[in-house]
């Protein structure tokens, strides 16, 4: 098993024949993704990459039996996008765009949670479970299939944690990338739980940056719930208060989300962490090596 | 991106807000015509800048005449307001915002709004203690701060906004008054798009009536393209020149003090990469984000923004190809490298999609381009390179 996504996951393409949605389906693919279709509105009966193009996801999930989809369709058009895929019935929604306005999501998240849909994102690079299914735009090949589970709300910063782990041999369950609104379809905690609750994650890396209190919580959330060794970094120590550091959720508004803050967070949360985004890899290695986990 | 107070106004009043009357003036003949079509016997003259703490910076002034007015007007236009929050060189003030006058009061009050990340939804917050920083309400007296949480799917409800003019003591026809008022702020909230809306004070003016003694309004920014009317209203004055040269060319920059400059692929990881650099002993001159769909001709603007900040002794640029092939940003490189002319010294990581084709070309190209292996490497080799200038 992994976390949310195996081999048998089925995907549509919402937005399958822009050209985002065309290159990151051929890379899915490529690796062995059970890419089954997408949708287009106006191109349904056609075929893309070998695989039937849809009018709507009601068409798409009925055909396809599909478990999942991927949007890659501009902003303005991405709230509909995902209500469009929770009427369809599947109930996993990973939204990729970036630059989503907040009011919309705040109507998004309550209809997922009601529809009790999970949504990755949206302003993320998507979920993997490596050498079984990628949905999302993360470059396949640096990573490696092992135990441990990476969630992150920063793209390549995952990616970053991703290489240092496989090139440590470690290799990873599921990696997980939230996004970096304000309002994300799923948080740390609802990551930290799916991991700790999976039988082939052994560990688990969070990675967070300034802005919010999410991870706060989470490190809350982990000395209750999680046993599991986890590994914590914080970005934007260097950051100044009242600036938007490119993602929408990450700014020190009032004083408050400082990377200090997080970092003390986790400390008290008795959460083992680095200040060093290069020493992610190397501070779980000697974390389950002390663990005698490896 | 902020509104001015004069746009703030203009747009709550027009959801039935009740609005300190204002004219505004751009020069000082104007601000004189301002008090006279006012015709008040006192007249407030406030410059207008995105920065709050205008009155203890001087940029808000009592005036009894019209000459007065326009004396005030012409020493605060065409000059920089400093405020708390501005930084040491202050906000260029373009224009006054000439007030009625409504004072004295017989209550200040406080009305915000903003939308709040734990909830997950727009949270309005009322308060007796208007009239000074709501930071320091919530710090000393949290409980003077009452909070109301609405519903996205229903939206504001009447009794909401009666729990809360309650809560301030109003009495009588006040409680309709502010809850039409509430009611109206909310709309223009949700209509606009507002990421953040505070009126500071609120008046409760001795003859009963509530008025918007100031107006502040932070749009978000991703919602822009469905307002066209608001996006007009942008005043790229107040934003930071080399910011507004990287929207162009939609990078996220952000200016810091350092001489490092960086240009990183991704948000998380460019704040990662300034975060290195200090680590290490080095200062990061900028925040920049090429983004996900980098091309070539956005790469060659980074490189020019960063070069532009004349402090920067050196450059940094870590990319971990996702989107972006490494080929691709190491030909936008070379290109930027041939066509700026760059004296300082440049080091390059490039990891990910197509990294050693990336590498290969920046080997090839003949240039001084030093590549390195991992973040460590990068950050230890650029600050090393800055520290022997």
């Amino acid at each position: 098993m992994s976390v949310l996504v195996n081999k048998d996951t089925k995907v549509l393409v919402q937005g399958f024949t822009g050209k985002n949605g065309t290159f990151h389906a051929e890379q899915a693919l490529k690796c062995g993704t059970k890419v089954v279709g997408g949708v287009t509105p106006g191109k349904g009966g056609s075929e893309h990459l070998g695989l039937p193009v849809f009018n709507t996801m009601k068409d798409a999930v009925r055909e396809t039996q599909a478990d999942a989809s991927v949007i890659y369709v501009p902003a303005a058009f991405a709230k509909d996008s995902i209500l469009e895929a929770i009427d369809s019935g599947v109930k996993l929604v990973v939204c990729i765009t970036e630059g989503v306005p907040t009011l919309d999501m705040l109507y998004v998240k309550k209809a997922v949670d009601e529809a009790g849909v999970r949504l990755i994102g949206p302003n993320c690079p998507g979920i993997i479970t490596p050498g079984e299914c990628k949905i999302g735009i993360m470059p396949w090949h640096i990573h490696n299939p092992g135990r441990i589970g990476i969630v992150s709300r920063s793209g390549t910063l995952t990616y970053e944690a991703v290489a240092q782990t496989t090139a440590l041999g470690l290799g990873q369950s599921t990696c997980i990338g939230i996004g970096g609104d304000p309002i994300p379809g799923t948080s740390h905690i609802d990551a930290l739980k799916l991991f700790q609750d999976d039988p082939d994650t052994d560990a688990i890396v969070m990675i967070g940056e300034i802005g919010g209190s999410a991870e706060e919580e989470a490190a809350e959330f982990a000395k209750a719930y999680v046993t599991k060794p986890v590994v914590g970094y914080i970005a934007g120590v260097t950051a100044p208060k009242g600036k938007r550091m490119g993602h929408a959720g990450a700014i020190i508004s009032g004083g408050k989300g400082t990377a200090e803050e997080k970092f003390k967070a986790f400390e008290r949360a008795g959460i083992a962490y680095t200040r060093s985004p290069a020493e992610i890899g190397k501070t779980m290695y000697e974390l389950l090596k002390s663990k005698n986990m490896i | 991106m902020n509104l001015h107070e004069y746009q703030a106004k203009e747009l709550l009043a027009r959801y039935g807000l009740p609005v300190q009357k204002g004219i505004l003036a751009k020069t000082p003949e104007e601000a004189a015509a301002a008090y006279d079509t006012l015709g008040g016997k006192f007249a407030v003259v406030k410059a207008q800048v995105h920065a709050g703490g205008r009155g203890k910076a001087g940029g808000v002034k009592v005036v009894k005449t019209r000459e007065e007015a326009a004396d005030v007007a012409a020493t605060l236009i065409g000059k920089n307001l400093v405020t708390y929050q501005t930084d040491a060189a202050g906000q260029p003030v373009n224009s006054v915002l000439v007030c009625e006058d409504m004072y004295p009061v017989e209550r200040e009050l406080y009305l915000g709004a903003v939308v709040d990340r734990g909830s997950q939804r727009v949270v309005f917050m009322v308060s007796t203690e208007g009239g000074v920083e709501i930071e320091k309400v919530a710090e000393e007296t949290p409980e003077k701060i009452i909070k109301i949480e609405v519903d996205p799917l229903v939206g504001m409800q009447p009794f909401q906004t009666r729990d809360a003019a309650f809560a301030l003591g109003l009495k009588g026809g006040q409680v309709a008054a502010f809850s039409k008022l509430m009611l109206g702020a909310y709309q223009a909230f949700v209509e606009n798009d507002f990421a953040l809306f505070e009126v500071n004070p609120l008046a409760l003016r001795e003859n009963g009536e509530l008025a918007c003694v100031d107006g502040k309004i932070n749009l978000d920014s991703n919602a822009l393209f469905r307002h066209a009317d608001l996006a007009a209203l942008r005043d790229k004055s107040q934003e930071n020149e080399r910011e507004v040269k990287a929207s162009e060319f939609d990078l996220n920059y952000v200016a810091l003090e350092g001489n490092i400059g960086c240009m990183v692929n991704g948000a998380g990881l460019a704040m990662a990469t300034m975060d290195i650099i200090k680590l290490k002993g080095g200062q990061p001159a900028n925040f920049l984000d090429v983004g996900g769909g980098a091309t070539r001709e956005r790469v060659v603007e980074a490189f020019k923004l960063i070069l532009a900040d004349s402090s920067v002794k050196g450059v940094l640029i870590n990319i971990f190809g996702g989107i972006v092939r490494c080929d691709m940003i190491a030909e936008a490189i070379i290109a930027a490298v041939k066509e700026v002319n760059v004296t300082v010294p440049v080091v390059v990581r490039l990891e990910g999609n197509n990294a050693e084709l990336g590498a290969k070309l920046l080997e090839e190209s003949g240039l001084k381009l030093t590549s390195a292996q991992g973040l460590n490497d990068a950050a230890e080799k650029i600050v090393a390179a800055v520290a022997a200038l």
